[in-house]
C-alpha cells in the first residue's frame, strides 16, 4: 500500500479546518485511508542518521497516510484534499477540460519505429501558464515518484518526464538509439555523458540503479529529442538537465513513455488532473498530438468521462440497505462520481471522471456507495444459506491420530514446510539428485531452497533446539511434505506424513516399534501379510545399518522405522541415540 | 430465512383484519405449512411490540392414514362392490383382494352384494344393486377439506370408531397488532444458531504448489501486480511450470484481463499464458477457493455452499519478529444468491465472536479480487487500540462469471492469519516462540488448554 507524506498544516489549510489527530484518524478510517504515522522531517532524519544530523531540519508535523493501491488520485496533497473535501461535501469535484491553443498549433511528439524494440508507447500533454510555489513544486516532483513506484511498477510499465517547455521547441521525436550514440548532460550534472557512461555512472546511485535493468540489455535505448536535437529525457532512467523544471517554469511539457499504453494514459491523466489546478485557467490542459510510426495520430490527454447506468435497487441489494435512488446518487457524488437519477425507474446515471480509472465495473460503484454510506452504518445481517458441514477426510484422520499420539506420550511439533537442500539430503546422508523435491528459484536465504520431502529434519532440529530438556524427548508431527509428481497439473503434490522420534541415552527402537503397533491398532490394521501390516529389514542411508525396517501395510510400502545413523545424529548437532518412524498415512484413509 | 417469505404477507393480512387472526387460518389462506406461520410469528415477536400473539389450542379432525387412503381410493366396501362383476365372483377370490375381508361384511350389511353359498364351484358373490353411493368416502373428503362442521356428530363418531378420523389438539396463535405495529419491519441482527456456524465444509488445501493461474489470474489479479513480483512470491525452478488448465475457462480469464467483458472494462494489457503457467508456493488459500468455486460452477445446477480451510501459505517476505516465510491462513467462503455486504459483516461478527472478539469495525480497503473489500479491526482491550484482525470482501464478478457461476450469485469471503491473533492472545512477541523448530518444549508442556471464550 503506498504511503503519502503530507505536511499537516498544509493539509488542514487545504481542507479549510483543523482536526485533532484522533479526528483526522477517524476521517481517514471512514474514507478507507490509514493515518499510519505522525512524524516530522527532523524526527525522520534523527531516527535514520542520528540527532546531530537532524539539527536544523524542519519541525513541521508530517502525516504519513496509507492510500489504497488503486487510488492513484490520492497520491498527493492536491488529490487527497480534493477527495476529502468532496467526501465531506465542502466542494464539488472539478471538471477537467482539454483545450487547444488559440492558434490551433498543438505540440507534437513523433514516435519512430526503433522504439518498438524497447518501449513502444508515448503520450504527452502541456500544462500552460502554471504557477508553482515551493510546496506545489515539491508535491509535483513527489507525485511523479509515487506514480513511478506504484502504477508505473518502478518505471517498468511507464516513466514520466516533465520539462520546461520554454527551453525547447517542438516537434519532439521519441526514438531509440544504440547507447554509444546518445550523448547529453543529464539532470543535475554539469557535463555530457554517453548513455553507456551514464549506465556506469548510475551503478552506484542509490535511487537510479534500481531502474537500469529495464533497458540495460537492450540494443537500443529510448530517447526524446526536440527539433534542435536537445535531449529531453532518456526514459525510464533520467531527464536532460537542459529542460529542468524550476519554480519559475510557466509552461510544462509532460511525456510518459512505456510498455503499457493503458497505464501510460492513466499516468498522464493523473499528472494533469492533479496539477492543472495551478494553471491560469484551473483544470484545463493543453492537448498534444502523438504520431505513431504507422501514421496514426492520437490526441492526449484523453481525460475520459464515462457514463455508467445502474439501478438504486441493485446497489441496495448488494450492500443490504434501502436508500432512495436520490440518496444513492448523492452518496456517489461524494466519492467524486457525479450521479443523477434519470427517469422514474430508479435508474442512476454515474459519471466516471478521468481521476477514477479504478472504477472498471459496477461493483466498484457499489463499493463507493457503501463507503459514502459508511461501512459501519450498514446493518449486520445473517444470511440464510443452509448447507451441510463436512470435514476434509484427510484432516479428520489427522485430528484423530494427533490426539492419540499425544495420549501415547509424544509431544506435537509444528515445523516449517520449507528448508534447505542440506536438511533433506546431506544431513540425512542422501543425495539431493535422488530426491523428488520441489526446488524454489528465488529464495532469499538457504532456509527456503526446497519444500521438505520428509518431516524428520524438522523434528531433529526441534530436538536440537531443546537439548537441555530432560530426557527422553518424544516428539511427533503429522503434516504435509511435497513431492514432484508428473500426474498433477502443477507437477507436484502434497503427501500427509506421520513422523515420530525418540531421543534418549539408549536408542529405544522398541519404543518406536511399540508406537507403530499402537498406530496400526488405532487404524484397525492387524499384524499380518495380506491385508495387515508387517516390517521387513531394509537398507537406508539415514538409518544405522541393520537397525532399519520398511513398513508394509495393506500390501504396499508406507514408510520406515529404525535407529538413526550416528552421522545423521551428529549432523543435526545431537549427541544421543535416536530412533524414528516416518509413514505416509494416506493409504489408511 | 425460510419464514421470511411469510412475514410480509402475514403483516398485510393482519393490517386488514379486524381484531386478530388465527395462525391456522393464515396458513390455510396463504397455502403454506402452519409451521412456517408459527416461525414468522416467533421472529416477529422477537422484534418487540410489532405483534402480540397468544397461544391457544383447538380441536380439529384429522384423517388417519387409512382415512386418507379411503378418501383417495374409496371405502373398502365400495372397492369390494366395484370388484364384483355382473356375472359374480368366487368368495374365495374376493377374500384375497386387499379390501376383501373388511369390505365384504360392510358391503353385505349395506345390502350392496349377496352371497350364493350353493353356487357351482363354491360360494359366489353377486351384486344386489346397479350402483352405489360411497358415503364414507364423501364424508372423509369433506373432513379432509376442513369442512368437518358439515358432518353430523354421529357420522364423525362412527368414522372415529372405524379409526378413519382422529380428533387432535392443535396449537395455534391468536395474532393481534402490537403497539409498534407496522407492515414493514427491519430485520435485526439475529443470534447465532448451531446450524449456521457448523455447516461449513472444509476445503482440500493439501496442495502447497500452485500455478500462478489459480493463485492470481483466476482471481483477476493482473500479471503486473506487485504481489507477483520475485520479492513477494516464491517461484519454483523445478517443476517450473504447470502444464494443464481448463482450456475454455483459461480463454475467458485471458479475455476478461486483456479486453474486459461481463460488464467490466478489464485491465487492457497483453495477458500471457507463460506468466500464468509459472509454478509458485501458494501465497493464499484463496487459490483453493478459486478451484472450489470453479468446480461448483461446473455443477449442473448451482447449490449454495459454505467453505472453510486452515492451512499454510508462503510469502517471500523479509523476516522479522512477527513475519515468517510461511504462516497459516484461515479462510471462509459463502456462495449464494443475493448475499449482501451486511451479510458479510454479520457473518464476520459471528465468526469473531466465536474467537472471543466482539468489538469489530470495518475499514474500506483495496484487494484486486474483492469489491467491496473490508479490513476487519477489533478493539484490543490490552493494547487499548484498534488492531487489524482480518481481511474480507465480495469476490469480483470478473472472477466469478468467467468460472460460469450464475449472474445473481454473490460470494463473500474472509481471511486471517492464525498466528497473529494467537500471538496477541498469548502475549507472544516473537513468532519463532510459537512456530517452528526453535519453540521451547517447556512452553508446550506447560500450556493450559486453549479456551477462546474466556
Amino acid at each position: 500500500m503506498p504511503t503519502v507524506s503530507v505536511k499537516r498544516d498544509l493539509l488542514f489549510k487545504a481542507l479549510g479546518r483543523e482536526y485533532t489527530d484522533e479526528e483526522f484518524d477517524e476521517l481517514c478510517f471512514e474514507f478507507g485511508l490509514e493515518l499510519d504515522e505522525i512524524t516530522s522531517e527532523k524526527d525522520i532524519i534523527a531516527k535514520e542518521q542520528g540527532t546531530v544530523k537532524a539539527e536544523g531540519a524542519s519541525d513541521d508535523i508530517l502525516y504519513k497516510i496509507d492510500v489504497p493501491a488503486n487510488r492513484y488520485d490520492l497520491l498527493c496533497l492536491e488529490g487527497l484534499s480534493r477527495g476529502l473535501q468532496v467526501f465531506k461535501e465542502r466542494c464539488e469535484p472539478p471538471r477537467f477540460k482539454r483545450v487547444v491553443p488559440a492558434n490551433g498549433d498543438l505540440q507534437r511528439l513523433l514516435i519512430t519505429e526503433e522504439t518498438a524494440q524497447v518501449r513502444p508507447h508515448a503520450v504527452a500533454a502541456v500544462l500552460r501558464n502554471i504557477s508553482f510555489n515551493q510546496e506545489h513544486y515539491e508535491s509535483f516532483i513527489e507525485l511523479q515518484e509515487k506514480l513511478h513506484q506504484n502504477v508505473c511498477r518502478k518505471r517498468t510499465l511507464v516513466a514520466i518526464g516533465t520539462h520546461d517547455l520554454d527551453t525547447i521547441s517542438g516537434p519532439f521525436t521519441y526514438t531509440a538509439k544504440p547507447p554509444e550514440d546518445i550523448k547529453f548532460t543529464p539532470l543535475n550534472q554539469s557535463k555530457e555523458y554517453t548513455a553507456s557512461e551514464l549506465m556506469h555512472l548510475y551503478k552506484n546511485d542509490s535511487h537510479l540503479r534500481h531502474y537500469l535493468h529495464i533497458i540495460e540489455d537492450k540494443p537500443v535505448y529510448p530517447v526524446i529529442y526536440d527539433s534542435n536535437g536537445i535531449v529531453l529525457s532518456m526514459p525510464p532512467i533520467i531527464n536532460g538537465n537542459h529542460t529542468k523544471i524550476s519554480l519559475n517554469t510557466k509552461n510544462v511539457f509532460i511525456e510518459c513513455t512505456g510498455t503499457d499504453l493503458t497505464k501510460a494514459k492513466i499516468v498522464l491523466d493523473m499528472m494533469v488532473t492533479m496539477f492543472s489546478e495551478y494553471c491560469e485557467e484551473p483544470f484545463t490542459v493543453e492537448a498534444a498530438e502523438v504520431l505513431y510510426p504507422d501514421g496514426n495520430t492520437y490526441i492526449y490527454p484523453e481525460l475520459p468521462y464515462r457514463k455508467e447506468t445502474l439501478t438504486g435497487d441493485l446497489i441496495n441489494k448488494k450492500i443490504g440497505v434501502s436508500e432512495t435512488p436520490e440518496s444513492i446518487a448523492k452518496l456517489l457524488t461524494r466519492m467524486c462520481l457525479k450521479s443523477n437519477v434519470s427517469g422514474t425507474e430508479g435508474v442512476i446515471e454515474v459519471e466516471i471522471p478521468p481521476t477514477r480509472p479504478d472504477i472498471i465495473h459496477a461493483c466498484d460503484i457499489v463499493e463507493d456507495a457503501a463507503i459514502a454510506f459508511g461501512f459501519n452504518n450498514i446493518k449486520r445481517t445473517i444470511p440464510t444459506t443452509y448447507t451441510v458441514a463436512n470435514q476434509f477426510p484427510l484432516n479428520k484422520l489427522t485430528e484423530l491420530l494427533r490426539q492419540d499420539m499425544a495420549a501415547a506420550g509424544f509431544t506435537e511439533a509444528l515445523t516449517f514446510a520449507l528448508c534447505s537442500k542440506e536438511d533433506i539430503a546431506d544431513k540425512l546422508c542422501k543425495d539431493i539428485g535422488n530426491i523428488r523435491a520441489v526446488h524454489i528459484s528465488n529464495p532469499k536465504t538457504a532456509e527456503f531452497q526446497v519444500a521438505r520431502t520428509t518431516l524428520l529434519p524438522g523434528l531433529l532440529k526441534t530436538v536440537a533446539a531443546n537439548r537441555k530438556m530432560p530426557l527422553p524427548l518424544k516428539l511427533f508431527e503429522i503434516s504435509d511434505v511435497v513431492l514432484k509428481d508428473s500426474k498433477t497439473d502443477v507437477g507436484a503434490k502434497n503427501n500427509r506424513r506421520l513422523c515420530a522420534v525418540y531421543y534418549n541415552k539408549s536408542p529405544g527402537f522398541e519404543v518406536i516399534h511399540g508406537l507403530l503397533d499402537r498406530i496400526m491398532q488405532l487404524l484397525d490394521i492387524k499384524p499380518g501379510k495380506e491385508q495387515g501390516y508387517y516390517i521387513q529389514a531394509a537398507e537406508d542411508a539415514t538409518f544405522f545399518p541393520g537397525r532399519c525396517a520398511e513398513i508394509l501395510a495393506l500390501g504396499q510400502s508406507v514408510g520406515k522405522l529404525g535407529v538413526l545413523h550416528p552421522d545423521v545424529i551428529s549432523k543435526f548437532e545431537l549427541t544421543m541415540p535416536c530412533s524414528a518412524l516416518d509413514i505416509d498415512i494416506e493409504p489408511f484413509l | 430465512m425460510a419464514d421470511g417469505v411469510v412475514v410480509e404477507p402475514l403483516l398485510q393480512l393482519l393490517e386488514k383484519a379486524d381484531g386478530g387472526l388465527d395462525s391456522l387460518q393464515v396458513a390455510t389462506g396463504l397455502r403454506v405449512d402452519h409451521q412456517l406461520v408459527v416461525g414468522a410469528v416467533k421472529s416477529l415477536q422477537s422484534l418487540g411490540e410489532v405483534i402480540s400473539a397468544e397461544q391457544r389450542s383447538s380441536k380439529r379432525w384429522e384423517l388417519s392414514c387409512e382415512g386418507k387412503e379411503i378418501a383417495e381410493q374409496g371405502s373398502h366396501e365400495a372397492r369390494v362392490f366395484n370388484s364384483v362383476p355382473p356375472e359374480g365372483l368366487a368368495q374365495s377370490q374376493l377374500m384375497n383382494l386387499p379390501s376383501g375381508k373388511v369390505g365384504f361384511s360392510k358391503a353385505m350389511s349395506n345390502k350392496w352384494i349377496r352371497l350364493d353359498k350353493n353356487a357351482e364351484g363354491g360360494p359366489r358373490v353377486y351384486r344386489v344393486v346397479e350402483s352405489i353411493e360411497d358415503l364414507v368416502q364423501k364424508k372423509l373428503l369433506l373432513a379432509q377439506q376442513g369442512q368437518t362442521d358439515s358432518l353430523e356428530e354421529k357420522d364423525k363418531n362412527e368414522l372415529k370408531k372405524r379409526k378413519l378420523l382422529n380428533e387432535v389438539n392443535v396449537k395455534s396463535y391468536w395474532i393481534t397488532k402490537g403497539s409498534a405495529f407496522s407492515t414493514s419491519v427491519t430485520k435485526q441482527e439475529t443470534d447465532l444458531t448451531p446450524e449456521m456456524i457448523s455447516s461449513f465444509t472444509e476445503m482440500p488445501t493439501n496442495n502447497f504448489i500452485e500455478s500462478s493461474f489459480w493463485n492470481f489470474d483466476a482471481l483477476f489479479q493482473p500479471q503486473q501486480h506487485p504481489a507477483r513480483d520475485q520479492h513477494d512470491t516464491f517461484f519454483l525452478s523445478d517443476p517450473a511450470c504447470a502444464n494443464h488448465f481448463p482450456e475454455d475457462y483459461l480463454e475467458r480469464v485471458k479475455r476478461v484481463h486483456s479486453e474486459g467483458g461481463y460488464g467490466s472494462q478489464g485491465y487492457k494489457y497483453d495477458w500471457k499464458i507463460e506468466e500464468a503457467a509459472k509454478n509458485i508456493l501458494r501465497t493464499h488459500t484463496t487459490a483453493v477457493s478459486a478451484r472450489m468455486l470453479y468446480r461448483l460452477a461446473q455443477q449442473e445446477e448451482f447449490t449454495p455452499v459454505k467453505y472453510f480451510s486452515i492451512d499454510r501459505v508462503f510469502r517471500n517476505e523479509t523476516l522479522d519478529a512477527t513475519h515468517l516465510a510461511e504462516f497459516h491462513q484461515i479462510e471462509g467462503v459463502v456462495a449464494d444468491y443475493g448475499l449482501t455486504l451486511g451479510d458479510l459483516m454479520g457473518i464476520l461478527h459471528q465468526f469473531f465472536t466465536k474467537l472471543g472478539i466482539t468489538k469489530l469495525r470495518f475499514k474500506p480497503a483495496y484487494n484486486p479480487y474483492t469489491e467491496p473489500s473490508m479490513e476487519v479491526f477489533s478493539y484490543h482491550e490490552g493494547l487499548q487500540k484498534w488492531v487489524e484482525v482480518g481481511n474480507s470482501g465480495v469476490f469480483r464478478p470478473e472472477m466469478l462469471l468467467p468460472m460460469g457461476l450464475p449472474e445473481g450469485v454473490s460470494v463473500i469471503a474472509w481471511g486471517l492469519s492464525l498466528e497473529r491473533p494467537t500471538m496477541i492472545k498469548y502475549g507472544i512477541n516473537n513468532i519463532r516462540e510459537l512456530v517452528g523448530h526453535k519453540v521451547h518444549l517447556q512452553m508446550v508442556y506447560d500450556s493450559p488448554v486453549c479456551r477462546l471464550d474466556c
